[in-house]
């Protein structure tokens, strides 16, 4: 017999919630030129996801979504690390973090 | 029942008999940088283990008796149905016993020949897949063993022509002789072709007894035995493709002894002789075959009286005792053509070993006018190399002699012109040897002193073969005594059981009475002696010297070319081929294929320069695109899952 559990908020909040800090950082990844910004942004969405997941996954009475969580949190970190590594080179060559700077690579 | 069970215990050796030289030719291929010197040895020792072999089935062989069994199946689909098989019969175990025999000796030879030379292995692996590819020739019970055979001795002779290929014109040689022989070739594949779509099969048995259901001289069997006859041709150098042999002496002169002068080029004698009872049953065939053979055998006696290179003069005596063999199996006379193709092996391979050691005194000259005097210099050069003169102007009792009067007297008795014709071509070819004899050691030396300081007998392992082909030219002809004699022709009588068929089918041979014998004997011997005293009187008595080819006028200049054969098959195919080539690339080539080709690449280029211009390095940009993107497949899956299948 299933175990129904009780919330005091509808999901629908959750989802609106993620909704919006994912739109936010869309905007953020489409219109800023700062590359921490837009790293920043991207990390914005992918929490938005994992808000999205926490809450289904509470909704469902399912712990894999929460589990997932972890892995993606793990994955963005590493993701960071990398990401912000790759700044600072690009900021020591450029002397800048605008990313319209890097056109470089072209036709 | 016991003679079926002695049969099958023959198997077993007739097996081996072309797996040693296959197995040496995998050793040496794989071992020959370790092997070394070693490979020669090996390679020689494999021949030897086949001849033994071959001479043990030939010791329990019953007589009369014949082995033809399966191998393995090998091709089968519908009614086709070919299996891989061997037939050890007279005929087969004749050709064996040449193959290994001879063969064996010029290995031995080449091991002398070869020392120095840096493809010393490559030598010896490319020889024992040439034996093993002729034992195969000889030895396959269908004529589809016996392409195989057939082509893989062609490869052999085209890697062993362009032995040295760092000439270019020893590799012409080689390809020239590889494509003569695809012309033959492509004649005798169509003929299997013709065989296997009537007959319903190509192994020899079959074809035969099929043959027979059919009406003799029918439009068919004449066509199959045309397309065969055109295959031997191109393997046997006759008229119109015998330009290739000559050429084919670029080769390392061992290979010449072997491949084109004891066994490669009697593949084409041997395999009508296998088809015998085809031939018989297709007169015109034979009486084209007796035209072709009768004139190559006059034609290349002529051209050899102006050669002045050792082995083109033995290259041309070749062919034209080719044509003489094939003169034979034109008269119908298939047991002479056989019995001349192995005293020819005899002492052809030892003349070609004889001027192999000549050139080998010589450092690598092969001109006879640069030569003279050799007797004095390398004695058993010179004693071998008398006697296969003599054995092949047809001197008693040597064994030139006895097969080529054999032949000689049938022509007598089926027509006087054809005998005549040969006779001739007999007294020129005992002149040009001769001749070649005289100039190359007798009289004084006249190459440059320091080639004269060189001259030197070969090492044994090229004197032993010398030695015992000599005494095979000796002795050989004794098999086949004359009926004249008043013994049994032990030859032709072992062969008999092959050609059974064929002699029930053209009726008994012409029997000249004893006395017509001894004539044409007589008059065959008288005829190469004057040949001989002639060719004595201008190269000894006269000292007379063939002219540098710059002074040779008139006819002479016409001989001393080959009568612009080579020139005319120029003119005739090679030439238009190179027009047509030019018309074809400028026409086709250039303007239509190209055309395709260059618009696809231009079209993949245009596409390219267009869509690159959407790479614009511009970071915001990307980032724009792949989230229109993932919107646009966002939608179509939430929206249109159809669509989303679709993309999917």
């Amino acid at each position: 017999m299933e175990q129904v559990i009780q919330h005091s908020n509808p999901q629908s909040w959750y989802l609106v919630l993620s909704t919006i800090l994912f739109s936010i950082g869309v905007m953020g990844v489409l219109f800023r030129r700062n590359a921490i910004i837009i790293l920043m942004c991207i990390e914005l969405m992918l929490n938005s996801v994992n808000i999205l997941l926490v809450s289904f996954s509470a909704y469902a009475g399912n712990s894999e979504g929460q589990v997932f969580v972890f892995f993606i949190m793990v994955v963005a970190a590493a993701e960071v690390a990398v990401g912000l590594a790759l700044l600072v080179s690009i900021f020591r060559n450029t002397a800048s973090t605008d990313i319209n700077v890097l056109s470089k690579l072209k036709w | 029942m016991d003679n079926f069970i002695e049969l099958t215990k023959l198997m077993t050796p007739a097996i081996l008999i072309p797996l040693f030289p296959l197995l040496g030719f995998l050793l040496i291929t794989l071992f020959g940088k370790t092997l070394k010197k070693g490979s020669g040895w090996l390679a020689s020792a494999m021949i030897l283990a086949s001849f033994i072999c071959t001479v043990y089935i030939f010791v329990n062989l019953p007589e009369g008796q014949s082995l033809n069994f399966t191998v393995f199946e090998w091709i089968k689909w519908g009614d086709i149905n070919l299996a891989f098989g061997l037939l050890i019969d007279p005929l087969s175990l004749v050709m064996l016993l040449v193959v290994t025999g001879v063969g064996f000796l010029i290995h031995l030879y080449s091991i002398g020949y070869m020392h120095s030379d840096e493809g010393f292995s490559r030598f010896f692996l490319q020889m024992n897949l040439f034996i093993f590819f002729m034992l195969l020739l000889v030895m396959g019970n269908s004529y589809l063993v016996m392409f195989i055979g057939w082509e893989g001795v062609g490869l052999c002779s085209y890697l062993l022509i362009g032995f040295w290929f760092k000439k270019d014109a020893f590799n012409d040689a080689a390809k020239k002789a590889f494509i003569m022989n695809r012309i033959g070739d492509l004649g005798f594949l169509i003929g299997m072709f013709f065989m296997l779509f009537y007959f319903g099969g190509l192994d020899f048995t079959s074809v035969m007894i099929a043959a027979q259901t059919h009406e003799k001289g029918s439009a068919l069997l004449v066509t199959i035995t045309l397309l065969l006859f055109i295959g031997a041709m191109g393997k046997s150098a006759q008229i119109p493709l015998y330009t290739w042999l000559p050429d084919a002496m670029a080769g390392p002169t061992p290979v010449s002894a072997l491949i084109h002068a004891a066994t490669m080029v009697t593949a084409g004698i041997y395999m009508i002789c296998r088809s015998n009872i085809l031939f018989a049953l297709a007169p015109f065939t034979l009486d084209f075959v007796l035209i072709i053979g009768v004139a190559t055998s006059l034609f290349a006696a002529i051209i050899g009286l102006k050669q002045n290179d050792i082995k083109k003069v033995l290259a041309y005596s070749t062919v034209s005792q080719l044509g003489l063999m094939f003169a034979a199996l034109g008269l119908g006379v298939f047991s002479s053509g056989m019995f001349h193709v192995v005293t020819h092996a005899f002492f052809k391979a030892l003349l070609f070993l004889g001027a192999g050691s000549v050139i080998h005194a010589m450092s690598g000259a092969q001109d006879i006018r640069n030569m003279g005097g050799l007797s004095k210099y390398i004695k058993i050069t010179y004693i071998t190399f008398l006697i296969g003169t003599l054995a092949i102007s047809g001197i008693f009792p040597f064994a030139g002699f006895f097969s080529k009067d054999e032949i000689l007297a049938q022509s007598f008795a089926n027509h006087k012109l054809i005998w005549g014709i040969l006779s001739f071509s007999s007294m020129l070819t005992a002149f040009y040897m001769f001749r070649l004899y005289f100039l190359t050691f007798n009289t004084q030396f006249r190459g440059t002193d320091e080639q004269k300081h060189h001259l030197h007998e070969s090492p044994a392992t090229m004197t032993i073969p010398l030695i015992l082909l000599a005494a095979l030219s000796v002795v050989g002809g004794f098999m086949g005594l004359p009926a004249a004699f008043g013994s049994a022709h032990v030859f032709s009588r072992y062969l008999s059981p092959v050609f059974e068929g064929s002699v029930s089918i053209m009726g008994a041979e012409h029997h000249l009475n004893h006395a017509t014998e001894w004539v044409l004997m007589g008059i065959a011997t008288l005829a190469a002696i004057v040949s001989i005293i002639v060719a004595y009187n201008i190269y000894i008595s006269k000292k007379g010297l063939p002219e540098p080819d710059a002074e040779v006028k008139g006819f002479a200049k016409w001989v001393g070319n080959k009568f612009y054969v080579d020139e005319l098959f120029d003119m005739i195919f090679v030439r238009p081929l190179m027009v047509m080539s030019d018309i074809f690339f400028v026409l086709v080539d250039k303007l239509i294929i190209d055309l395709f080709v260059n618009a696809a690449a231009w079209v993949v280029g245009f596409t390219g320069r267009t869509i690159r211009l959407v790479q614009t390095g511009n970071t915001g940009f990307y980032i724009f695109a792949m989230v229109i993107s993932i919107m646009v497949l966002l939608y179509c899956q939430l929206v249109d899952p159809y669509l989303y299948v679709y993309f999917k």
